[in-house]
């Protein structure tokens, strides 16, 4: 194919695992230069197109082969077998910042990182100003990077990098970097990047970014490219699978409190009445608190909140708002919250659960991420974001079967 | 030939690396640039006293210039020896030292050698301008043999160059071999002529191993060499014989190609190995 920016043919890299290694002359000498080691095969029979002008995902667990095929492209690894070949010129975002000389200043370092990227002098000079102004570094442009905080150098090996202005951009998970307002530049940046043409392939475990931003995606398992396709098929399928695997953990829990009222249990309860960790998109879910009093205490408040696995604050509720407060509690007892329809896009997710005084502002027993609990798949599917609001495409105007020219499907 | 259009691609990286290695060595320090000039003085010094002053090695009286001065006679000898040395040295790290590079980034990977060599090869030229200036005190008007001094710089970097790159990546597959060559240069440095002239081995020609004149296997030295031709040029004011750019080039381009070959040959594999 000539559209091809990378070409991926039958790919195959080995490692040595070492059991013995020969890293010093003495070694080699005494055990007549006989290392023994295993091959471990990272990556085998791997064969991709990249087209030009696409933005290319390789999704996959740690240690799948992914990074490495990342690297064989970026030409730092060489295959051991077969071959990979690729038009234009290419930048890779392994790690930001390696070139680096501490002793240097941020500006001689801009030179020297930008040659070892492969531009010219005139280049650099030229792009100068933008490199800086991208970084938000002109007051420490004189000042050796050694002082720099880990953030401002990061940030100026990204601009260096991004501004490297290449026709094949390779992406390793790097765009997580800085505060959230460079964040949001290099986003920019990056969507500036796809629209002028240019191919980009990354590698991630962010499957939602993943989705928003890839053409293709290519699932990588042990080494081996196990499908390909659109990002939106794989990237579900992927995330249901990944489900699969993880281990329950509450380890991330905190808890604190003045002690009167406990929150003994809390329980999850689908729409058939069994206690699950593992609700379909669109289900009816129960919230049910099992509490005890070890004094009676004058109208309790119970709450809880939502958070996505990444921190945000989703959703919150609590019976005084939903006007459900009882004179008094003492003793045990359960109380249930019923969501008539779970509006989250799949996921993983954590429940904060509390028991507080009628004012909202002492807390007898606040519980945070107390539980964690996963939403799948349910045969509708929306684009991004964290709620499912159930979207429906219709009422096109004028009418499909007027314009011919267009087509639906 | 692609080595040489590769090379020409990246000679602004391997002017930005060698920059690197020269601002990057003295920054912070308060001297600066005048260590590089401190170190081969601090030597000179000693050296002079230990055998000049206390062992009474015969000072060489300069051929055609009849300049009787150990010191300058001894630091025509040691500059050159110094790039050899430094260059084996800082070259065969030179690699493991930037492992962070190469497993981040690709770019031809030799430029990492040829920088760290022609850093030194810069600091020589500086040297060597100061000593210039110290001859011409005594008469030797060295300015005149420049183009001759330039051929040996040349040939000397290729040559110290072949070595750096054979040694830089065997020194990835076996780390302690910055240890044995360590121990090498040693016996190297006292088998060729900079702190005694070889007029002493001369002498003692008779002497024979296994059968072959001690001064004939003493010559095959690629140092001894380099160092005579230098003292040739700069101390004596005379042309080295062809006989001697001829070995010296053969010497040079036959261990460039060989450490170029043996560069090649393992550097594929250099960012799983390091």
């Amino acid at each position: 194919m000539t559209d091809a920016a990378i070409t991926v043919d039958d790919v195959g890299k080995r490692f040595r695992i070492y059991h013995e290694r020969n890293q010093s002359v003495k070694a080699a000498v005494m055990r007549r230069g006989r290392a023994t080691y295993e091959d471990f095969w990272a990556l085998r029979n791997v064969s991709l197109e990249i087209p030009t002008g696409s933005t290319f995902g390789l999704i996959g667990k740690n240690g799948s082969g992914k990074s490495t095929l990342l690297k064989c492209i970026a030409k730092i690894l060489r295959p051991d077998e077969g071959s990979i070949s690729s038009v234009g010129k290419m930048a890779a975002l392994l790690e930001l910042g390696s070139g680096f000389h501490p002793e240097l200043s941020g500006r001689e370092n801009i030179f020297l990182n930008g040659s070892i990227l492969g531009l010219s002098k005139s280049t650099l000079a030229a792009k100068f100003d933008e490199i800086v102004d991208f970084a938000g570094l002109e007051q420490f442009i004189d000042t050796p990077v050694k002082n720099y905080s880990s953030g401002m150098y990061v940030k100026l090996g990204f601009s260096v990098a991004i501004n490297v202005d290449p026709d094949v951009l390779l992406v390793d998970e790097v765009l997580a970097v800085g505060d959230s307002s460079f964040q949001r530049k290099c986003l920019e940046k990056f969507a500036e990047f796809r629209r002028a043409g240019k191919t980009v392939v990354i590698v991630s475990h962010d499957s939602g970014s993943m989705k928003n931003m890839c053409d293709e995606v290519a699932w990588l398992e042990k080494g081996v490219v196990t499908r390909t396709g659109s990002p939106v098929d794989i990237v579900e399928e992927y995330e249901d699978d990944s489900h699969e695997e993880r281990i329950e953990s509450t380890d991330g829990s905190t808890r604190w409190g003045s002690g009167e009222a406990i929150i003994e249990k809390m329980e999850l309860i689908g729409a058939d009445g069994t206690v699950r960790n593992r609700f379909r998109c669109g289900e009816q879910v129960t919230i049910r608190m099992h509490y005890r009093f070890d004094q009676p205490i004058d109208k309790p408040v119970f709450g809880y909140a939502i958070e996505s696995l990444d921190g945000v604050y989703l959703w919150a509720h609590h019976s005084k708002h939903g006007q459900y407060v009882p004179d008094q509690l003492d003793g045990r007892g359960t109380v249930d919250l019923v969501l008539p329809r779970l509006a989250l896009q799949p996921g993983t997710f954590d429940l904060t659960s509390s028991i507080v005084d009628n004012q909202l502002t002492h807390q007898y027993d606040f519980w945070k991420h107390v539980l964690r609990f996963d939403v799948e798949h349910a045969g509708h599917v929306e684009s991004g974001g964290y709620v499912s609001l159930n979207g429906r495409w219709g009422n096109l105007q004028p009418a499909a079967g007027q314009m011919p020219t267009l087509h639906l499907g | 030939m692609s080595v040489v259009s590769e090379l020409s691609a990246s000679r602004e990286l391997l002017a930005n690396l060698t920059q690197r290695e020269l601002k990057g060595k003295y920054k912070g320090s308060v001297l600066g640039w005048g260590w590089s000039l401190l170190n081969p003085l601090a030597t000179m010094v000693v050296f002079s006293f230990v055998f000049s002053f206390v062992l009474r090695v015969p000072v060489t009286v300069g051929e055609r210039t009849g300049i009787k001065v150990f010191a300058l006679w001894l630091l025509c000898g040691l500059l050159v020896w110094n790039l050899i040395s430094n260059g084996m040295t800082a070259g065969i790290a030179s690699l493991t030292a930037n492992d962070n590079l190469i497993k981040k980034v690709w770019f031809p990977r030799e430029t990492l050698v040829l920088s760290t060599v022609f850093a030194l090869v810069v600091t020589l030229g500086i040297e060597l301008v100061v000593l210039s200036v110290a001859l011409a005190f005594y008469g030797n008007v060295v300015l005149l043999w420049l183009p001759i001094v330039l051929l040996l710089v040349l040939l000397l970097t290729l040559f110290v160059t072949g070595l750096a790159l054979a040694l830089s990546v065997a020194n990835v597959y076996f780390r302690d071999l910055q240890y044995l060559v360590s121990i090498g240069l040693q016996i190297w440095f006292y088998a060729t002529p900079v702190i005694y002239p070889s007029s002493l081995v001369k002498a003692q020609q008779a002497t024979q191993v296994l059968g072959v004149s001690i001064w004939t296997l003493y010559q095959l030295n690629p140092a001894f060499t380099f160092v005579e031709a230098f003292r040739d040029c700069l101390y004596d004011e005379r042309v080295p014989s062809v006989g001697r750019f001829a070995y010296l080039v053969v010497w040079s381009l036959g261990t460039l190609v060989v450490g170029y070959v043996v560069f090649r040959r393992y550097e594929g594999r250099l960012a799983e190995e390091l």
